[in-house]
């Protein structure tokens, strides 16, 4: 060897600072073009932040770990799309904090499960899986059914992710729980929740409870899954990374 | 050179080592190794019998599989690691940790700390959503206070080391602290919702954040799992077999390049998803690459075995140690082919992952702690063997026939999944439903129960014979009245 090693064995600060320097180069390489690559996330309309309820809803979903059994990632393969429809964009994680691609598929992907089925299939499914799937291996979540949401600070939700980079406005902040409750409620106007959220799916989710409950946020995030980008009218090229 | 200057004799007595905190370790070690051993077999059966959750929130998969991989990579890996950086850190260099018992205590009790409080938040639903990085802000705020507490002491030791070259057990050991600490803060920076609540909401957000997730997740994997255990390795397996490790230039050779590709591994996990193809064809040609160095440090730990083979046939502890390198090489080699896209086309979102994480979790990082502890714990305690060497011979036969059918069963329900999922008839049509794939997994799953129970089962045999060891009689006992060490 042209330079001793033994230097470097000899001196554990220079050990340390050339070991740092050794393993950040990947991450560098890596990640950092991730940031500055415009192409990296496609350019498609459609793409807004979710709505205060659906937030909610995404939170219970990463509180019970569903991430731990159902991907929200398709792959562009013949049979995935065919299952479960177009291959998934980057833009449609754009906003998602954290992602929430998975690993595993104990359980079938749900990027695009969003109007699939039903509210009250996802209802009984939820609340007792192997009543309407009888090979299930999901646990059932009864317990959602009956609790109430908590959303007394979802204003200061939607602050902490505007933090992090998500376009919430001051008046999606000042409206957040007015907007809330009137995506829970089918006899409220919708037309202002609309225009601030485009495409939110409005209704009582959760049909055998009159108050709003964990799973009427939790099947309003479900439903609005893979359906915000309008993927059959944008040209293929548009797609590219 | 360096790999035989730490097993000469000393040349003076041997400074007074911290030695109550690496005792305390390695029950802490036990005892975590078991939880986490029963709360898999736990989830496992709850994927033969779903009704196990018993409809309780606390109960339910999504809540007890991330307290399994936590009890099992941070609680029992790492209090091992912790435990026996300390114990190796003192004894490479010929010094008292630096700032004492004090700070080893504060080093050891909080991080256990930290594993509580991640633990009750699993329980409770408080997660960051992030694989293998669940703990919330708070949770992660004091662990990187424990962590610079490690660092400090571990450096700080090396400083005043009276040996001129550092150990190569501490190269490991160092790039292991500093990496993880990389890693830990930028995959967990987070914005939380208040500082009087628990909920937060992490930096990165879709591709990227899954970009330095996986970065994050495959290095605690290269890091955690993989360099801090081969620093174990380089320092227990030359203690135990006696004999001076295989290759000085191969473990410079491997270290190096070791630590450099592990970390761009990371875009394997994410073939083939919204993740750009330039970062998941680099992902997959450096984990391919890194089978190489993967498999220097193999050689170089099987090869120091030269002339000590016969020790095989009567220390079944040292007889863990070398399986865990054979167990090491097989997944390592099993995981740059996975790494390659096309059979990850196949593999991923299968069980034949899951299969293969364990043969790392329990072939490797098991089985070398199981070996360094029955080395290491008759010498913690001034014994000069186990309790029984008949029932370490019975633990390592039950959990490597619980490994052989996790692994085998794994491989089985995973490729059948993956083709079933991709399978068409005759006429053009998937063949099969997404559920009649669940199903067909129902006999693997119990198989996989199966041998979770016989590798559980083993574990208790072992906390049970540590247990007699520590309580009976001590047999060398120095003049001075303290426990004789042969240093």
């Amino acid at each position: 060897m042209i330079f001793r090693h033994a230097t470097i064995e000899k001196n554990v600060i220079l050990m340390l600072v050339l070991t740092l320097i050794t393993v950040s180069i990947g991450g560098i390489v890596q990640i950092i073009p991730l940031f500055t690559i415009e192409s990296t996330i496609e350019r498609v309309e459609g793409m807004r932040p979710y709505t205060p309820l659906e937030q909610m809803g995404r939170n219970i979903y990463t509180r019970e770990g569903c991430y731990l059994c159902h991907s929200q990632q398709i792959r562009p393969f013949k049979d995935e799309v065919e299952r479960y429809g177009h291959y998934s964009l980057a833009a449609e994680s754009m906003y998602d904090h954290p992602f929430q691609w998975g690993s595993k598929r104990t359980g079938p992907d749900l990027a695009r499960v969003g109007g699939r089925y039903s509210n009250d299939w996802h209802v009984a499914h939820l609340v007792s899986p192997r009543a309407v799937v009888p090979e299930s291996v999901m646990p059932a979540y009864p317990f959602l059914a009956e609790r109430p949401l908590k959303y007394d600070d979802v204003a200061d939700h939607l602050k902490a992710l505007r933090m992090t980079g998500v376009p919430y406005s001051n008046e999606m902040i000042a409206k957040a729980r007015a907007d809330l409750e009137a995506q829970v409620n089918p006899d409220a106007d919708p037309t202002d929740l609309l225009k601030r959220y485009p495409k939110a799916v409005v209704g009582k989710f959760n049909g055998e409870s009159p108050q709003v409950t964990e799973l009427d946020a939790l099947i309003a995030y479900l439903q609005m899954l893979g359906t915000l980008v309008p993927i059959s009218n944008i040209p293929p090229e548009r797609l590219r990374q | 050179m360096s790999s035989q200057a730490a097993l000469l004799p000393g040349r003076r007595p041997a400074p007074s080592y911290v030695e109550d905190v690496i005792r305390t370790s390695m029950v802490l070690t036990m005892f975590w190794g078991v939880i986490a051993f029963t709360v898999g077999v736990v989830i496992a059966a709850q994927l033969v019998w779903p009704q196990l959750s018993f409809d309780n929130e606390h109960l339910t998969f999504g809540r007890l599989r991330p307290l399994h991989t936590s009890a099992a990579i941070f609680a029992f890996g790492g209090t091992a690691l912790i435990g026996t950086a300390f114990h190796i850190v003192q004894r490479t260099c010929r010094a008292r940790l630096f700032g004492g018992a004090p700070l080893g205590w504060f080093i050891l009790l909080g991080y256990q700390f930290f594993i509580l409080t991640a633990a009750i938040g699993y329980l409770t639903g408080v997660t960051q959503g992030k694989e293998y990085a669940e703990p919330e802000w708070y949770a992660d705020a004091w662990l990187t206070v424990v962590w610079v507490a490690f660092l400090i002491a571990y450096l700080g030791t090396v400083l005043k080391r009276e040996e001129p070259h550092i150990y190569v057990a501490n190269w490991f050991y160092l790039a292991f602290i500093v990496t993880i600490a990389m890693l830990h803060i930028v995959n967990n920076l987070a914005m939380p919702v208040s500082f009087g609540g628990a909920k937060s909401y992490g930096a990165w957000a879709g591709v990227q954040d899954a970009m330095i997730q996986w970065w994050y997740g495959h290095n605690a994997v290269g890091f955690f799992l993989t360099a801090a255990f081969l620093g174990m390795m380089y320092y227990f397996i030359p203690k135990a077999a006696n004999r001076p490790v295989y290759s000085y230039r191969l473990s410079i050779v491997h270290f190096w390049s070791l630590v450099f590709m592990y970390i761009w591994a990371g875009p394997h996990h994410l073939h083939y998803t919204s993740l750009p193809d330039w970062a998941q064809t680099l992902g997959m040609v450096f984990s391919v690459m890194l089978w190489m160095p993967s498999w220097g440090g193999m050689i170089n730990g099987l090869m120091t075995l030269s002339g000590a083979w016969d020790k095989l046939r009567t220390d079944p502890g040292l007889r863990f140690s070398v399986t865990a390198v054979g167990f090491y090489g097989m997944a390592t080699f099993e995981g740059p082919v996975m790494s390659i896209k096309a059979v990850n086309s196949l593999s991923h979102y299968t069980d034949w992952t899951i299969g293969h994480v364990h043969s790392g979790a329990l072939g490797w990082v098991a089985f070398i702690v199981f070996g360094t502890m029955y080395y290491l714990v008759p010498r913690l305690w001034g014994r000069t063997t186990m309790w029984s060497t008949r029932l370490i011979g019975w633990h390592y036969w039950i959990a490597t026939v619980g490994i052989v059918l996790y692994i085998t069963s794994m491989w089985v329900s995973g490729i059948m999944q993956g083709l079933m999922w991709r399978a068409y008839d005759e006429l053009g049509f998937l063949q099969y439903s997404f559920v009649e794939s669940v199903a067909a997994m129902h006999p693997f799953y119990a198989i996989r129960m199966l041998g979770g129970l016989f590798f559980l089962s083993g574990g208790l045999l072992m906390a049970f014979n540590m247990w007699r060891t520590v309580r009976s009689q001590p047999e060398t006992v120095g003049t001075d009245g303290r426990t004789v060490f042969a240093a």
